[in-house]
């Protein structure tokens, strides 16, 4: 931890960048929460653990950043993973971030009290970034890290063994519990619309009601917009209040690319997005 | 009395330069093919957006069609390329959602092909008939009332 105040400092000192998004300690010694350092003071408050769940690259398209220069960001692989993302999108210069590269051995979930194999996140078990593939600076160490069954995999199996109906059925019940909060959206590092689909009135594509119609409508939209750009973060799925299992659909999505198009999300900088590019030779076997 | 066959309501998404001018043709060559079909016509099928096809099924249609030019004939050079991979992540997505190929369904058919607009437009329909109603979807739709 000394280790990231002392780089906070150094590259706030010297000017390399105007700001350091990081995190601080939380409400209780097992939160953390997003913190923006602004002066040397500001970076002996960052700190980096296992409760360090948070996406910080969700800000990093805000507008108000965007003014900042070269902003300083505390991430991990999968946080990287999302920036990379970004900037394959064009919605982030690469030469206005600095990245201060966390190894990460994996985070805890649903607010677990420890680091251990029953709360480390779901996103960690199939982790390929646990050292960041894109940074300036490099910090911390690895350990290992402690697998559990993977009952996110299981459940999709499970709906993919369902016939149509049911698959309906059980989105359906899903769907019924949203409440239209848009906190996905807004977790989302991805979700930078100025405009998002669901706010647009001329015409009403999305009914913004929370009834199952629109709340299907929103949910497919979502996770279509996000097929072949999710990094995995699983930030939506920890900010939704109804505990709707977002984060199968986005898996699904990226399966899919994985398999189809042999693509990964925020992996190379140089490559095209998915769906900004194609080949004369994709499938068509369902098209008659 | 012999009961009265299910008549699916199929909204078909087509584009301008192939799909809408091949109808066309079936149409003045005096070909026949089912009336359950309602077109709209689209400038290309990269204009598609997924948010009309589940706005077709939220205003009660049982299937979907989206049909276009063959590869490397659209107009737009590369409109139907792009939607042809878009079409592989959403018919994935749809499919894991409920809503699989047997309401869904795609084609290429040229501007000369009108014989083969009425053969897909049959098979369509046959597939929409055999699966019937979309209930699911349709008590969805029944449920939501707008407020005044």
């Amino acid at each position: 931890m000394n280790e990231l105040r002392e780089k906070a400092k150094e590259l706030l000192q010297n000017g390399t960048v105007k700001v350091i998004i990081g995190y601080v300690e939380g409400t209780t010694p097992n939160r953390t929460k997003p913190f923006i350092a602004r002066s040397v003071e500001d970076a002996d408050k960052l700190v980096f653990n296992k409760f360090c769940v948070n996406n910080l690259a969700v800000y990093l398209t805000r507008k108000e950043f965007k003014q900042n220069g070269v902003v300083g960001i505390v991430a991990k692989g999968c946080d990287v993973k999302a920036i990379v993302q970004l900037i394959q999108e064009n919605q982030v210069n690469k030469d206005d971030v600095y990245i201060i590269g966390m190894n990460c051995s994996g985070v805890v979930s649903d607010l677990g009290e420890e680091f251990n194999e029953n709360t480390v996140a779901v996103k960690c078990l199939h982790c390929t970034v646990h050292t960041p593939h894109l940074h300036h600076t490099l910090l911390g160490t690895l350990e290992e890290t402690p697998k559990h069954e993977d009952k996110n995999f299981a459940l999709m199996q499970k709906i993919d063994s369902m016939t149509a109906e049911e698959r309906f059925d059980f989105w359906e019940a899903e769907f019924e519990k949203c409440v239209k909060c848009y906190a996905c959206r807004q977790a989302c590092p991805m979700c930078y619309c100025e405009k998002c689909i669901a706010d647009k009135s001329v015409p009403r594509w999305i009914e913004s009601s929370a009834h199952k119609r629109g709340n299907f409508a929103w949910n497919m939209i979502r996770a279509f917009h996000l097929a072949g750009r999710c990094v995995g973060c699983n930030e939506c799925e920890r900010a939704c209040p109804a505990e709707i299992p977002l984060s199968l659909l986005n898996r699904k999505m990226g399966m899919t690319a994985k398999k189809e198009f042999d693509y990964v999300a925020g992996m190379n900088l140089n490559t095209p997005t998915l769906v900004g590019t194609y080949d004369v030779n994709d499938r068509e076997d369902f098209i008659k | 009395m012999e009961e009265k066959k299910f008549e699916p309501k199929i909204a078909a998404f087509v584009c301008n330069w192939c799909t809408y001018t091949g109808a066309d043709l079936a149409g003045t060559s005096r070909l026949k093919y089912a009336p359950n079909i309602k077109m709209i016509r689209v400038p290309c099928t990269g204009r598609i957006d997924p948010v009309f096809i589940i706005k077709a099924f939220e205003k009660g249609a049982d299937g979907v069609l989206i049909s276009g030019c063959h590869p490397n004939d659209c107009h737009y050079n590369t409109g139907n390329f792009h939607a042809r991979r878009r079409w592989i992540l959403f018919k994935e997505l749809l499919s894991f959602m409920g809503i699989d190929s047997t309401r869904l369904h795609f084609s290429w058919v040229s501007a000369s092909e009108g014989k083969k607009f009425v053969d897909v437009v049959t098979e369509v329909v046959e597939k929409v008939r055999e699966q019937g109603r979309f209930e699911k979807y349709a008590k969805i739709n029944e449920e939501f009332v707008i407020h005044e």
